[in-house]
């Protein structure tokens, strides 16, 4: 790119480097940790907790995880509301931010900034009445509550990470479309959207997290444990298997690994993504 | 009169502004449904006594009992502000200092990068197990190498003194994620000119930094601030699987307390005042920064 101007003295960059190096792995230890840790005997963490390669490779833990519980049921649950969610927030957000960056209308701009405020709303406050609605709805102990929602436009930062990209986009091509004679539907899916790749994985990545890490969503809603997700499956399993550190650290691992796999193929249109959208700063 | 309104109606989708109203429409009707009423609805709620069977009108008494005869409440209200103002400025000046250390044109950034930004992507349940036993006082990582270079950790999540510092610390993993990327996407948006020209003025290292890149990122740096206040004020899974709000009340977070009073006592009235106090707060705060903002935060070219 284009920083070569800040290259800097030596003794400079062994700072950075230095820096840079001891802050990765301050933040890579938890991690390196875990998956050791998920590897070991139990004897082991008992006698030699802080030992990273474990002295045998006790795959079995990993098993005895994913057979303790229902766990490939939690898994099949959050998969399919994670991919739900995720398609119908790309979509729907989508076609929000082709509205607000394409079309002038009376009080386009209200609305907008009133959906940015939503953004600092704290979700307390609306959580007790959504509540009753499904309620109303009998719709308890369903995963209702959890996947409609996303069919709104999946939430305002990413519609708004939408919109910014779309400016970016040149009008011009909408307008030669136009006059070619197609309608404002086939601009958005024609033109706008093959071009947005970066942002589309961006937002669809922050809709996978959201879901895939939600919480109190499946805990307020969900009462069966066939139905439950991964992550109040694992709260679960921590209740019953607490004192078996091994196994706990072995589910960690199978619910975060999914994300991880994922992030690293979509990390190159991902970051690409943030940047081309850039917040505020101009 | 049927072949009138039906040309009205091909009037009306031949003017963009009835298209761009229905595309935004599903965020509109998603707004009035799942925010915009049950605003009002829970603010309805806050001035009643309610079970999901039986609903009375007991004025300001919600209020008033929280602020008045619940030492839980401020309890709770103290933790929050300690972990806020732990965390934010703590969490702002990391996340910055690691997006200018990413910023310095480095071998290896992806690998880099990658190594700060993977915490942020550990679900929040996970990451609370994995503390969980970072923070074990006999077998956790933290103080066997504390122990390692002869000093004595605290049992973290047990002595009541040391949970809320565990809980800050905790908070810190994260800051290699968004805010951070946030942070290096201002950075890379600042034109190498700026820097040159300050150069010419014979400006250099800290000078640069103060005068270039801080005025250049304060927009970037406002909206972090703004969005990181308002959601350590939200902090509630990592309590919840750790430590369910213990030991002594020491990590009871507002959420976590809201929570409690709403899904396991039923008490839904109190709940509601309470996400109403925890709103008002947070408008305060906001509108504060606001205000202070005209200061501190510079806007290249007026309002952009």
């Amino acid at each position: 790119m284009k920083r070569t101007h800040r290259d800097g003295h030596p003794a400079t960059r062994t700072l950075v480097y230095g820096l840079l190096i001891l802050g990765a792995i301050l933040f890579t230890v938890p991690f390196v940790w875990t998956l050791a840790t998920a590897l070991k005997s139990g004897e082991e963490f008992a006698s030699d907790p802080g030992r990273v390669i474990p002295k045998q490779f006790v795959w079995d833990n990993f098993h005895k995880a994913w057979t303790a519980l229902p766990f490939a049921r939690f898994m099949v649950n959050t998969v399919m509301i994670t991919a739900i969610t995720t398609v119908a927030s790309v979509i729907s957000g989508s076609i929000v931010a082709y509205g607000f960056s394409r079309f002038e209308f009376r009080a386009r701009n209200f609305l907008f900034y009133t959906m940015l405020a939503t953004m600092m709303l704290p979700g307390q406050v609306t959580q007790i009445p959504v509540f009753m609605i499904w309620r109303q709805l009998h719709a308890i102990d369903t995963y209702y509550p959890l996947i409609v929602p996303a069919f709104f436009g999946g939430g305002a930062f990413n519609i708004f990470l939408l919109r910014q990209f779309f400016l970016g986009i040149p009008k011009e091509l909408d307008e030669a479309a136009m006059i070619d004679g197609a309608s404002y539907i086939k601009i958005y899916w024609r033109i706008l959207m093959p071009l947005s790749g970066p942002v589309l994985a961006t937002v669809a990545l922050f809709s996978y997290l959201g879901q895939w890490d939600n919480f109190e969503g499946p805990l307020i809603y969900l009462n069966t444990p066939e139905k439950y997700t991964v992550s109040i499956g694992l709260r679960m399993f921590q209740d019953s298997f607490g004192t078996n550190f091994e196994q706990v650290m072995a589910a960690s691992v199978l619910h975060i690994l999914p994300t991880i796999i994922l992030f690293f193929f979509a990390q190159r249109y991902f970051l690409r993504g943030i940047n081309l959208s850039g917040i505020g700063g101009r | 009169m049927q072949p009138n309104l039906l040309r009205r109606a091909q009037k009306l989708t031949h003017r963009p502004a009835f298209w761009g109203f229905l595309f935004i429409s599903p965020w509109l009707i998603g707004f009035l449904i799942f925010t915009a009423g049950p605003m009002l609805t829970s603010l309805y709620l806050s001035f009643h006594k309610y079970d999901l069977s039986s609903i009375t009108y007991v004025g300001g008494e919600n209020y008033r009992r929280l602020l008045v005869e619940d030492p839980l409440f401020w309890k709770a209200l103290k933790n929050t502000l300690f972990y806020a103002s732990v965390s934010v400025p703590l969490g702002i000046s990391a996340s910055l200092a690691i997006a200018l250390l990413l910023n310095q044109n480095v071998k290896g950034l992806k690998l880099f990068r990658t190594c700060f930004y993977l915490p942020s992507l550990v679900p929040s349940v996970a990451a609370a197990l994995v503390w969980e036993w970072v923070f074990n006082s006999d077998n956790g990582i933290l103080n066997t190498s504390l122990r390692m270079i002869g000093v004595t950790g605290p049992q973290w999540l047990q002595d009541e003194r040391a949970t809320p510092w565990a809980f800050a610390m905790m908070s810190l993993w994260g800051v290699g994620g968004a805010r951070m990327v946030i942070f290096l996407a201002g950075l890379q948006g600042i034109p190498d000119s700026y820097y040159e020209a300050a150069k010419l003025d014979g400006a250099s290292g800290w000078k640069c930094f103060r005068n270039v890149t801080l005025p250049m990122l304060s927009p970037v740096m406002f909206f972090n601030l703004v969005l990181g206040i308002i959601g350590s004020f939200q902090v509630f899974t990592s309590a919840y699987v750790m430590t369910g709000g213990g030991p002594n009340h020491a990590s009871l977070f507002y959420a976590l307390y809201l929570f409690q009073n709403a899904f396991e006592y039923l008490k839904l009235g109190k709940a509601s005042a309470m996400a109403w106090i925890l709103f008002s707060i947070l408008l305060v705060l906001t509108y504060i920064q606001f205000r202070t903002s005209k200061r501190w935060v510079y806007y290249e070219g007026g309002d952009k």
